[in-house]
């Protein structure tokens, strides 16, 4: 297991890619909710990225990735269907909770829109009416609608533009999904710590019990390090083996956000000789002829 | 020992203790009383010949040093260097009751380095037994676990959730105690006696240990894990920017590589005042390591004295002369923040020492109105670490209420054909320790599964001789797999 095949590439948008990797026994281990650990080169960073999708008969994952810095930009430059990522360890973290169920809302927000869909469908499979609520900037972002129709009851899509579905953020899809089913049993949101935040805001006087799923770095994944922890209803939780699923009335986002933020001057610095990395292969490769 | 001097090492990764020299190892050997009933041999926990291998480096056989020292630890060059000998074989030696006990762990580090430098490797015959055996975890007890089962003839695969292999001796020990070449060259020596590596597999997740047994076919596990999950303290402001482990630390910068950065991509953010709590191997390492990446002030806090510190001597030395500053009998109590979510300062109390607890040591308690203000803008915990629950929550392994696998004498669990030792069963403890248990287990395997020549010393003269393997009859030897109960 130390050579993990990228089958197939789609790109979403300028930023969002999906990769589609080889893993037979990871296939059939995964659940909704869970992640892996990616390293993208011996050099590299170990990122988290949830488990998007999983084919148990084709023996594969899906990872969607947004780049934001560094090492998702590299992803999205290197990883090219054909070739294979140096490191890939999973399922991590406990699986969702899905059984019970009888009417749930997904909410996916950014990058949580690729991440909430197997919680959706196996949320369908357990017999739940499910109501999907995706956002997206415009309408040409919008990827994996016929997946969702395929496994919601309703599906609700805000676009910050308005050029499809609802105008608006992902939380007036919420208020409108609960403004018209009185008995929603369960909300379930992922995305940036903001939106996870504003949902739990927004379920809380309603009383209806709101999972989020948390994004702190990490480093192993594994429980050793605890540079992941976070802070849930006064206690310290270590996201990589007690979630990354938790109880978002209880969840302290400031924390996270705050803590989000550990590496920002050393992220910025890798970024920009990322950047001029590029730039000068790039060059290199006009005067060449090779790219 | 030569060691590097400090205002030198303290800007680098290289090694700070330089090994003997061949002139030194002879001369450290004709110490050796070569007692008829040596103390060492008992004191070390994997029972090497210890007096074996120093009366072969007399006689210049170097190879044959090698070879018996290799036949009880294929980590010498690892255990050489990184041993608490003044509690195991070097503090049972008489020669210590007058002068300075025989420098075994040199002598053994400088044999294990020979053996990498000139690429000996002696490998046993090996007779196939159809027994496969499943590792979890690839620190020493794992390590030693395959290698016994490996030179038994089973067919061993050890699975490790990192990337790379070696547990602690990898992400926690850092390279200037123990390079990274030195745990791959020995490392090797485990693979090439058969076994495989798979990292990348985070077991408990990916399959159980159930499934390993139901499954894929393994005829018995051994639980490897370690300790690894780190304590905090459970005090305000532990959650500020500037606050983390010493694991998440290390592993940085020995796994990652964070002191390269940005060659490689993991950032280590470094504090210019950086307080590490706690006085232990760890916490030595950690601020070792906070010195060498660009922390202009390394101070040490712990809240009992020198003489509790449970620190191997040695780098209680090279801490100290490095330049790190030591608050013995202080305890933080609240960590404060800056107004922007890092660390400012820790608000710490003096101590005093009490009556002694359980452990012996006497217990510190605080001093009434002694709180003071510490500045700092970095916290680093190294106040010890407990069970992983990883494995715990995905099978049905029997835990003690400190949530360790419950292991009985011969290291079996709760569940027949799985075996579990090193720091997952006994707490955090020792590199030798782990080794030490990862053996027995394999012993205990090794009769669970009916392979007979478990006790088999493996010598080169021995192998090869037509109808015996190891003094035993080849028709002798019990082949019959035992079907494993429920
Ligand atoms: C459980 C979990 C699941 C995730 N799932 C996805 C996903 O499906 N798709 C996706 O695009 N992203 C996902 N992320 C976020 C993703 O890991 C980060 O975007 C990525 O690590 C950024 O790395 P970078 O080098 O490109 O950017 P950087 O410039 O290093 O960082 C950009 C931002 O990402 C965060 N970040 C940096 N390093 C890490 C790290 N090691 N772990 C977590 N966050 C980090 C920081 O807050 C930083 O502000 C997930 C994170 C977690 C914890
Ligand atoms: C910083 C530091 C310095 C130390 N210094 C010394 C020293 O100088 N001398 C000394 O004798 N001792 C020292 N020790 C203690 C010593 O390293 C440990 O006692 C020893 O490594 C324990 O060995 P182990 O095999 O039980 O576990 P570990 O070395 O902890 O290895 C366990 C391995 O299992 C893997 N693992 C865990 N869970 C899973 C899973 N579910 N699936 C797959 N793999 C898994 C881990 O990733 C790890 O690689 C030190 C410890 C630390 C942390
Ligand atoms: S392994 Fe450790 S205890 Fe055993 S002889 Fe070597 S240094 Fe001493
Ligand atoms: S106890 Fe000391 S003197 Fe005796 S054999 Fe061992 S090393 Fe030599
Ligand atoms: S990522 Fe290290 S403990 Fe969670």
């Amino acid at each position: 297991m130390s050579d993990f095949q990228i089958i197939d590439r789609q790109d979403f948008s300028d930023t969002t890619f999906l990769l589609e990797v080889c893993h037979p026994a990871m296939a059939r281990a995964a659940r909704p909710g869970q992640f892996v650990i990616a390293l993208v080169d011996e050099h590299g960073e170990r990122i988290p990225l949830t488990i998007a999708d999983f084919d148990r008969d084709k023996g594969t994952i899906t990872l969607v990735v947004q780049a934001v810095g560094k090492t998702t930009r590299q992803m999205q430059q290197t990883c090219q269907t054909g070739s294979a990522l140096y490191g890939l360890v999973g399922p991590m973290g406990a699986p969702s909770h899905v059984a019970d169920v009888g009417k749930v809302v997904c909410v996916g927000g950014g990058l949580g829109v690729a991440p909430v869909f197997p919680q959706a469908r196996a949320f369908k499979e357990n017999g739940a009416y499910v109501i999907g609520v995706v956002g997206f900037r415009s309408k040409d972002l919008i990827f994996w609608e016929d997946k969702f129709r395929s496994c919601c009851d309703e599906l609700i899509i805000c676009t910050d533009d308005g050029s499809a579905g609802i105008k608006g953020l992902v939380t007036d899809g919420l208020k409108s999904a609960i403004e018209h089913h009185e008995d929603v049993d369960e909300v379930v949101a992922i995305g940036p710590p903001v939106m996870m935040k504003a949902c739990a805001e927004t379920t809380r006087p309603h009383g209806i019990r709101t999972m989020v799923s948390l994004n702190p770095i990490m480093v192993d994944g594994t429980g050793m390090c605890g540079g992941c922890r976070v802070r849930v209803g006064g206690e310290m939780k270590f996201a990589c083996v007690d979630g990354p699923d938790f109880d978002g009335h209880t969840v302290d986002f400031d924390d996270l956000m705050n803590r989000l933020r550990r590496f920002t001057e050393d992220e910025r610095a890798a970024m920009e000789r990322w950047n001029e990395n590029c730039k000068r292969l790039e060059q290199a490769g006009q005067t060449t002829g090779t790219v | 020992m030569p060691v590097r001097a400090a205002e030198e090492r303290v800007d680098d990764f290289k090694e700070v203790a330089c090994g003997f020299s061949l002139e030194d190892a002879l001369h450290e050997c004709a110490r050796c009383l070569e007692c008829p009933n040596p103390a060492c041999v008992a004191g070390c926990p994997v029972g090497i010949d210890i007096p074996g291998f120093i009366v072969k480096m007399e006689e210049k056989d170097y190879r044959g040093a090698y070879d018996i020292l290799s036949d009880s630890n294929l980590l010498p060059a690892i255990c050489g260097r990184v041993c608490p000998q003044e509690n195991q074989c070097e503090g049972v030696c008489p020669v210590g009751e007058t002068l300075e006990p025989v420098a075994i762990g040199r002598l053994e580090r400088w044999l294990g380095d020979e053996a990498i430098k000139n690429n000996w490797n002696t490998l046993p015959h090996i007779e196939p037994v159809r027994h496969k055996v499943g590792v979890v975890g690839s620190g020493p007890a794992g390590l030693a676990c395959a290698a016994d089962l490996a030179k038994a003839g089973c067919d061993v695969t050890i699975y490790e959730a990192l990337h790379k292999p070696g547990g602690v001796l990898r992400y926690g020990i850092p390279e200037f105690r123990l390079p990274n070449d030195v745990v791959d060259a020995e490392i090797a020596n485990i693979t090439r006696l058969g076994v495989t590596i798979e990292c990348n597999t985070l077991v408990g997740r990916l399959f159980t240990i159930e499934q390993m047994r139901d499954e894929m076919g393994f005829d018995a596990v051994f639980i490897g894990t370690g300790a690894g999950a780190p304590n905090f303290m459970n005090i305000p402001g532990e959650t500020l920017n500037g606050v983390l482990s010493a694991n998440e630390m290390l592993t940085r910068c020995n796994l990652m590589m964070a002191g390269k950065f940005p060659d490689f991509d993991t950032p280590m953010h470094m504090g210019r005042q950086v307080a590490v709590i706690g006085a232990g191997n760890t916490a030595m390492d950690a601020m070792r390591v906070a010195l060498r990446i660009g922390a202009e002030k390394v101070h040490c806090v712990y809240r009992r004295t020198e003489a509790e510190s449970p620190a191997r001597l040695e780098e209680l030395h090279h801490a100290q002369e490095e330049g790190i500053e030591f608050h013995w009998l202080t305890a933080p109590v609240e960590i404060l923040d800056d107004g922007a979510g890092n660390v400012r300062a820790m608000r710490c109390l003096r101590m005093e020492l009490g009556e002694p607890d359980d452990s012996g040591r006497r217990r510190p308690v605080p001093i009434e109105g002694s709180e003071f203000e510490f500045e700092t803008d970095m916290v680093v915990y190294a106040i010890g670490t407990k069970a992983n629950p990883i494995l715990g929550q995905t099978s049905k392994l029997g835990l003690n209420k400190w949530g360790y696998i419950d292991a009985n004498e011969t290291l079996a669990t709760s569940i027949a054909g799985v075996y579990a030792g090193g720091d997952i069963v006994t707490g955090a403890a020792t590199v030798i320790l782990a080794m030490g248990a990862g053996r027995r287990a394999a012993r205990s395997i090794k009769t669970y599964l009916g392979i007979r020549d478990s006790e088999a010393k493996y010598r080169s003269e021995q192998v090869g001789c037509a109808g015996t393997l190891f003094g035993i009859d080849l028709g002798e030897r019990n082949f019959s797999p035992i079907r494993l109960a429920g």
